[in-house]
């Protein structure tokens, strides 16, 4: 519908007006430029300057040129996030340059937002930065629709099929997969069993936010320092908001109905977002507006939260004693639910993608079975041992006798991915894929916004029926503007 | 008294002010554990780990080149094309002066995300992307006005009888400038040097947004080491050590250079 | 004046005239042409159409739009004011020899020497942190409970955050104008029998009065499109209370990619920051001259 109505009036124009504005402006500068290259080297002492520095360059040239065309080596740029299993990626890259000798390896790694920006950017002004991006499981379908992504075919040594179903599903685009995955999560509980037990309640393994709410009540000692639940409340799409959706989807809600109109107007997300800003100003720390992953994780490691519901990630940091100080005392279960279960426990990876518009496709694709492979899980494992591998994306990797010794979160985890369906995470049908995000370019903007119209619900600065009332409004608006309806 | 009193005021507004600097190099010797403690440690076993770990993860020489490269040409550009415009506008003043300078820091007003698509569309067709020369470009414009600006200010400070008089014993325009002008203002040219120098240092957007492997400065690479998974404080604090070490250590160094301009009292 | 001496001025001023005219001209020209067609990145096959007012009008009704436009005048006002008494304070303070004085110089300007990527996550975490960061320690130390900045006074915070950054700047321009001052002026007035407070006032200030206007309007300019400190720490929220006019423009180009929505923004941007800089003008202009 959206692409009847304004196919043929496109990009072509668009991009051909700004292309031609944009040239025929740098060429005029170009000719200012020239001239004045002329006047200024022309004279005498430049001129002799410039002579010496042209052989110079040349002699340069020359010996690069011979000795690239013995080496033939190609570069290929890499950009990816920074976080602990791609740092490690990183580090190891020289196993990778040792098997392709013809292939190095450039890094640019940044943080999570702003790589995202840096390679959007890249890709759809066809900048060419890069030769292989690492995309999460929001850009993947939306990038492939678009045909920016290259589709991935690996070879049979690569074992697709033993990619974990729901990961390469939230990967593929009408079943072809684009996006290799290089660790996926989930969401789930994670809670002090010795603060439970002293509390006289038994988690199960899928409990409901009833019994949540409950024994958050029995935990909290604030004198002493300890917080009953810790959740997340910074806006953001990636920060409150992940959550939040999981939450709402348990509670039978949903962002757009089939027709694409936002349903946040809801009962569902009315009785959701009370009871979550309920249970935090009753049982959570102060500060919860602002506090996201890391602000929650330095509070665990430090024993000041009784609950934490968040990224499976974060169990191998609060098993670690290296970093943690309950590290012995924690206990997983899946994330907890009210009406129904499906979407409960969010999905995500972190994936890597060749973009069309680069040249190396081979190399990159070398890059990217090596970085994927079964091998490389192995590969970490023997350097860092097998607590510290990349999870969440291969069945064989669940299947290791040594990985389920060394990971304690190991069987949560992977029932918290099975359980994950980014085609069918709400009780009532939607238009959309993603448990906890949106799969629409729009996403972004309208998780902020309504993010933030939830933490001023939960510092009370404006009532929850306000702050929905204005999300709303927020959501029609930018949908609306896409053009939806 | 007074001058004690004022001494003591004056350590302690220093001290508090530059606290958290403090406080990042305390964090970057510390291990990730005891960066989050509760209270924050004051007293601990310093370690060198965080420092270990960014030299086997980044090429710090890399970037710390690619920053010095960058903020010292762009700085020295500047001024050579800031300086006669200052001093032509604080001493030939026309009906248009203010205009130009208002002009001049109005190039500034666009925000830089507004402007970022048609930059990096503009510096991908002339191939700009990712080059130190890029960089230097951006740079040297954004900083500009605020240099004219400044050097304006300072030579508005030095009175055009003390210029005339030296013209009319025949000197040159650039004896002018180098015998009267320069000894004059050398404290504002040099400050204005240095806070051009640190904003190119510091310059986080367009050293992001513009480069890739090659050109990144060490902005960029501080950038890298802050992450929303998984704690980060000791090393984000060890990285902005080392990057802002240089240019501290520059600044201590100038720190002479700036306050010791002459004095107008003086030369009368 | 003769030819020749109106010529020289103008050589002089050409190059910067030129340069800055020519890296002005181009983006402008692009951002007005982008503000008034439909130009999404992520929407290539509904970008190019002529909108006319569109987008303007999008990104004007924006329900955070009357917040974004009073933080962002709050935020211009608060580092301005703060920036600049603090640095006539701190030069003053600083103007006659004691011990260690270059070393206090130093670590008075120290701040401006921290990234401001670095600045923002510093204080979020080590400083302002409700529970673990040092103010908190601070306050209960002394018996008080800890201020939750981020969720209680969020513009606040930010203001100081950026202050703390920017009073540098102001008091590196302040110390270094004041090495001017004409010491000739002083000793008259000391002889005269002139309290400090009304040196301050007639001699101090007097001097300090271009440079003063100087760094008010450097200071707008660079403020006005801040939005990394607030991404960083409180993400606009809660609700819109440290939300700008910057950071709604940040939403459309680098989340939503809607560069036609974001470039009208930057186009108001830019009459917002001329509005307040003919303002300004008309206020300190004179001291500029």
């Amino acid at each position: 519908m959206i692409n009847s109505l304004t196919r043929g009036l496109g990009c072509s124009l668009s991009h051909g007006l700004v292309h031609g504005l944009v040239r025929g402006l740098v060429g005029s500068f170009m000719v200012v430029f020239d001239a004045v290259k002329q006047i200024f080297f022309k004279g005498k002492f430049m001129g002799n300057f410039k002579n010496k520095n042209i052989t110079k360059k040349l002699l340069v040239m020359a010996a690069f040129l011979i000795v690239s065309s013995l080496l033939a080596v190609t570069e290929i740029v890499v950009a990816t996030v920074n976080n602990g299993h791609m740092i490690e990626m990183q580090k190891l890259t020289k196993n990778f340059e040792d098997q392709n000798p013809d292939i190095k390896v450039k890094w640019v790694t940044l943080e999570e937002g702003v790589l995202r920006q840096r390679v959007t950017t890249d890709i759809t002004t066809k900048g060419g930065q890069f030769d292989v991006m690492t995309i999460g499981m929001y850009e993947t379908p939306i990038w492939a629709k678009r045909g920016w992504l290259v589709p991935l075919n690996f070879d049979a040594k690569y074992d697709v099929d033993d990619i974990l179903p729901a990961i390469r599903k939230g990967l593929s685009y009408n079943g072809q997969l684009y996006a290799a995955p290089f660790y996926g999560e989930s969401s789930m509980l994670m809670y002090r069993k010795d603060l439970a037990r002293k509390a006289r309640i038994r988690v199960p393994n899928n409990p409901s936010w009833e019994l949540i709410e409950r024994l958050a009540s029995r935990i909290h000692d604030p004198a002493n320092g300890v917080y009953g639940i810790c959740l997340r409340g910074k806006p953001g799409w990636g920060d409150n908001m992940a959550f939040l959706t999981t939450l709402i989807n348990t509670y039978g809600g949903q962002w757009f109905d089939s027709s694409w109109k936002p349903t946040i107007d809801s009962s569902e997300w009315s009785n959701a977002i009370n009871f979550y800003v309920n249970l935090l100003n009753k049982y959570g720390p102060p500060g919860s507006s602002a506090n996201s992953f890391n602000e929650i994780l330095a509070l665990y490691n430090e024993g000041r939260c009784g609950m934490w519901i968040d990224a499976t990630i974060a169990a191998s940091f609060i098993t670690d004693p290296k970093q943690s100080k309950v590290a012995k005392n924690v206990a997983f279960a899946q994330a907890p639910t009210k009406v129904t279960k499906k979407g409960a426990n969010w999905l995500w990876a972190w994936a890597l993608a060749i973009p069309a518009g680069t040249e190396k496709r081979a190399e990159a694709l070398k890059f990217i079975s090596w970085a994927t492979s079964k091998d490389y899980i192995k590969l970490v494992a023997s350097k860092n041992g097998w607590g510290n591998v990349p999870t969440g994306t291969r069945e064989s990797t669940y299947k290791n006798r040594n990985f389920r010794r060394a990971a304690k979160f190991a069987k949560a985890e992977l029932a918290a991915i099975n359980s994950a369906n980014p085609e069918d995470s709400t009780l009532r049908k939607t238009p959309y894929t993603g448990v906890q995000f949106v799969a629409i370019p729009e996403f972004q903007a309208i998780g902020i916004a309504v993010g933030q119209q939830m933490s001023a619900a939960l510092a009370g600065q404006s009532s929850v029926e306000e702050a929905l009332e204005t999300s709303q409004e927020i959501a029609d608006r930018e949908m609306r503007k896409a053009g939806y309806y | 008294m007074l001058n004690f009193i004022r001494t003591i005021l004056a350590w302690s507004i220093a001290i508090l002010l530059s606290f958290p600097i403090f406080w990042v190099a305390l964090t970057a010797f510390k291990t990730e554990l005891q960066s989050i403690a509760i209270p924050p440690l004051v007293f601990f076993e310093p370690t060198l780990e965080n420092f270990t770990e960014i030299d086997e993860r980044s090429d710090y020489k890399l970037f710390a080149y690619n920053s010095l490269i960058t903020s010292v040409a762009s700085t020295i550009v500047g001024l050579i094309i800031a300086i006669p415009a200052a001093y032509s506008m604080a001493y030939f003043r026309t009906k248009w002066t203010r205009g130009i300078l208002m002009w001049m820091l109005s190039t500034k007003m666009m925000p830089a995300v507004g402007a970022l698509l048609p930059i990096y569309i503009l510096f991908q067709n002339v191939s700009l992307l990712d080059t130190k020369l890029g960089l230097t470009v951006v740079f040297t414009l954004s900083n500009l006005p605020i240099m004219v600006w400044i050097l304006y200010s300072h030579f508005k400070e030095i009175p055009y009888e003390i210029l005339e008089a030296v013209k009319i014993d025949g000197a040159n325009l650039w004896q002018e400038f180098t015998i009267v002008l320069l000894p004059l203002s050398i404290g504002g040219i040099s400050s204005t040097g240095l806070l051009c120098l640190i904003l190119s240092w510091n310059e986080a957007f367009w050293s992001l947004n513009l480069t890739a492997a090659n050109s990144g400065t060490l902005a960029s690479l501080v950038a890298s080491y802050s992450s929303p998974e998984g704690l980060f404080w000791a090393k984000l604090s060890a990285v902005s050590l080392i990057a802002i070490a240089p240019i501290i250590l520059f600044g201590w160094f100038t720190q002479k250079q700036l306050v010791q301009g002459l004095t107008l009292g003086a030369v009368k | 004046m003769n030819k020749e001496k109106r010529l020289l001025p103008r050589l002089l001023l050409t190059p910067a005239v030129l340069s800055l005219l020519l890296w002005m001209i181009v983006p402008l020209f692009m951002t007005i042409y982008f503000s008034f067609i439909r130009y999404n990145l992520l929407q290539p096959e509904r970008s190019g159409q002529f909108s006319g007012w569109f987008n303007y009008e999008f990104f004007i009704t924006d329900p955070s739009f009357p917040a974004a436009l009073g933080n962002t005048l709050l935020l211009l006002g608060g580092v301005v004011f703060l920036s600049i008494a603090g640095g006539v304070l701190l030069a003053l303070l600083t103007e006659r020899y004691f011990v260690g004085r270059s070393i206090v110089r130093l670590l008075l300007i120290a701040p401006f020497f921290v990234m401001p990527t670095v600045n923002a996550l510093l204080w979020k975490h080590m400083m302002m942190n409700p529970i673990y960061g040092v103010l908190a320690q601070v306050f209960i130390f002394f018996g008080f409970t800890p201020v939750d900045w981020f969720t209680d006074l969020p513009l606040l915070s930010i203001v100081i955050i950026i202050a703390w950054q920017w009073l540098p700047f102001a008091t590196l321009i302040l110390i270094t104008s004041l090495q001017s001052l004409d010491k000739e002026q002083l000793e008259a007035a000391e002889i005269d029998g002139a309290s400090y407070l009304q040196k301050v006032w007639f001699i101090y200030l007097k001097h300090l009065a271009r440079p003063i206007s100087v760094i008010i309007m450097i200071e707008i300019i660079f403020l006005i499109s801040v939005f990394a400190e607030i991404f960083t720490t409180t993400g606009g929220g809660p609700g819109d209370a440290s939300l700008n006019i910057a950071f709604l423009i940040y939403k459309q180009a680098l989340l939503n990619f809607d560069i036609g929505v974001a470039s009208s923004g930057a186009l108001f941007a830019i009459i917002l920051a001329n509005i307040v800089a003919v303002f300004l003008i008309r206020l300190i202009g004179k001291n500029l001259d």
